[in-house]
């Protein structure tokens, strides 16, 4: 979820330096040996790990012990698994109560950001990247504290104005709500600082012309500023579904005694966590596998589901 | 909007920064008082004093020095990785004329939509055949460039350099090499320093990977190191706590120092338009 893009402002230059003309070996070998190492690495330790996933898991895989061909046996097991589907519905439910709120959060803030003569202005975009620098180890530790039912800061809140307190990290609903608040407050402010980029990149003028036209705010906001953010709010979308989909150490963290499970009744076992399981804890590599292949399936439908809304809701708007 | 700023946009983004600060100050709170205090309601919202007491008890319990010595081997050597092997790549991409160009960066591009955590357990098997499990290389060498990072480097030597400097040199009879390393790299250094700190908070941060390829105590990162802390007490919570703060506090202090360049690098990365 670290990434970010820009407009291709150098796609189109013509390269400068010519390195084939009359030129020794060395030198003509030089621009693939510049590009190698992250070729190699990626190959290495990104893409045929990958790929080999999928080979993995058609075994009966044990580290230690033989692998034994067993076909789509894994698959079929997995289906048949009340942990994976559960597992698969955390993950949604995570990823969605998490990535929802953040990137509405993120344009809302943004906005506030943009306006010309605003004062801290350095401050306040600062304070935002904090809690990206923040680890997700120390955020899911202090997150847990603060959500504890029995010493909770929020708890206590509550207990003010009348609630009784809740069990977040016991819950289904609690500990997804508590994992999707630290992913939140990661991320939120990164995203409001691509959405600012953006937002500053339209001429005031346009924003002038709208007031001259009687256009308030709202309006402003809606016909000036959500059409220029769209290919970033596309990209926003795209790369959390990648990254939440994904998500690992919050749900590892939040709880001390069953880590792995997330909880007695794996309440939020996602399906990263449920690999680690399958994978490193129980020792069957050939399982594990089968469920990052379901995972990564998962991943690229859930993408091109949402980049095929994002694009088009932009076709039926403009 | 170009109107003067009303009173509850000031509210608003206090709100935020108040969000955004508070988890941290919190972390200090707890990190800072016994585990009686910790366990009143209702909870004590000033730092104690025994914050002292309790970082000491963090190294006592686990090899914290040497984690931090370890992350910062990791997170410095991936950052200096980032900056100058992208560096490189882009340079290639942006300014360098060969076969294959376009097809190559297509490639680069695509990688960065491929979720490769979830080949871990192959990535392991890999480790472990190269019997490199349980060592830092592990964790440095897999992160030492990014499809990102080319990304990022190629639009920024294509946006600050001209043509005309690098043919100049060409036609003095520089080597490629000599015309990245003399001209091209110290020119775009503001970018690659910023490339370099984004890997060097990424792989400080990371956590899966160093979980899944360290076994022992004196090979933890600072972030493995917390996990140890949440598991070897009963439930001392102010010890799990100090150990996060303390985990946070070099990138604290990293970011009051470069955190404004480190925002601005993010925008500048960011779509325009």
């Amino acid at each position: 979820m670290t990434t970010t893009l820009s407009t291709s402002r150098a796609a189109s230059t013509p390269p400068a330096v010519p390195t084939r003309v009359r030129q020794s070996i060395r030198e003509r070998v030089a621009p693939y040996a510049y590009v190698a190492p992250f070729f190699l690495i990626f190959a290495v330790f990104g893409l045929v790990p990958l790929l080999f996933t999928f080979y993995v898991a058609l075994f009966d895989w044990n580290p230690i012990g033989e692998r034994v061909f067993i076909g789509l046996d894994n698959f079929t097991r997995l289906l048949d698994d009340a942990r994976f589907w559960n597992a698969a519905w955390n993950t949604i439910s995570i990823w969605l109560l998490s990535t929802v709120p953040q990137l509405l959060l993120a344009l809302g803030l943004a906005h506030l950001l943009n306006q010309a003569r605003l004062r801290l202005a350095v401050f306040f975009r600062m304070s935002m990247l904090v809690p990206y620098i923040t680890s997700v180890a120390a955020t899911a530790i202090v997150f847990a504290q603060m959500f504890d039912r029995d010493y909770g800061l929020l708890n206590w809140m509550l207990g003010l104005v009348g609630v009784e307190p809740i069990d977040f990290k016991q819950s289904v609903w609690g500990s997804h709500l508590l994992i999707a608040a630290m992913v939140t407050w990661r991320w939120f402010g990164y995203t409001t600082l691509l959405y600012l980029a953006s937002l500053q990149a339209i001429p005031r003028s346009l924003y002038e012309a709208a007031a001259v036209d009687g256009a308030g705010g709202w309006k402003q906001f809606r016909h000036i500023s959500i059409p220029s953010l769209r290919p970033v709010i596309v990209f926003t979308i795209v790369t959390s579904t990648i990254g939440g989909l994904q998500i690992f150490t919050e749900p590892l963290l939040i709880s001390r005694v069953s880590a792995v499970t997330c909880g007695p009744v794996r309440q939020c076992q996602t399906l990263t966590l449920f690999l680690y399981e399958q994978g490193f804890g129980q020792f069957q590599f050939g399982y594990g596998a089968a469920i990052g292949v379901a995972l990564f399936l998962l991943i690229i439908v859930m993408a091109t589901i949402n980049y095929v809304l994002s694009t088009r809701t932009r076709s039926e708007r403009s | 909007m170009n109107h003067r700023i009303r009173w509850w946009t000031y509210l608003l983004l206090g709100l935020a920064v108040f969000a955004c600060l508070f988890p941290l100050y919190w972390m200090f709170v707890v990190a800072s008082t016994d585990s009686a205090t910790a366990r009143q309601m209702p909870p004590e919202i000033l730092p104690g004093g025994n914050f002292f007491h309790l970082a000491g008890l963090v190294f006592a319990t686990v090899p914290f020095l040497r984690s931090i010595v370890n992350s910062l081997i990791v997170a410095g050597t991936i950052g200096i990785g980032h900056a100058v092997l992208c560096s490189l790549a882009g340079f290639a991409f942006a300014k360098l004329r060969f076969p294959g160009r376009n097809v190559l960066f297509l490639i680069v591009v695509l990688t960065m939509t491929v979720p490769t955590q979830l080949g871990v357990i192959p990535q392991y098997m890999i480790i472990s055949s190269l019997n490199w499990v349980d060592t830092l290389q592990a964790l440095i060498v897999p992160g030492l460039a990014s499809a990102f990072g080319i990304f990022w480097m190629r639009q920024h030597i294509g946006a600050t350099i001209s043509d005309e400097i690098l043919q100049a040199a060409r036609i003095d009879g520089a080597t490629t090499w000599q015309i990245f390393w003399r001209i091209a790299f110290p020119l775009v250094r503001p970018a690659a320093f910023v490339l370099g700190l984004l890997g060097f908070v990424t792989a400080w941060n990371d956590f899966l990977w160093p979980f899944i390829v360290l076994k022992s105590p004196e090979m933890y990162t600072t972030q493995i190191a917390i996990k140890a802390l949440q598991n070897s007490f009963d439930i001392d919570l102010g010890l799990a706590m100090s150990g996060s703060f303390l985990a946070t506090l070099p990138l604290l202090v990293l970011f009051v120092f470069v955190g404004r360049r480190m925002v601005a690098g993010i925008m500048d990365g960011a779509f325009k338009g």
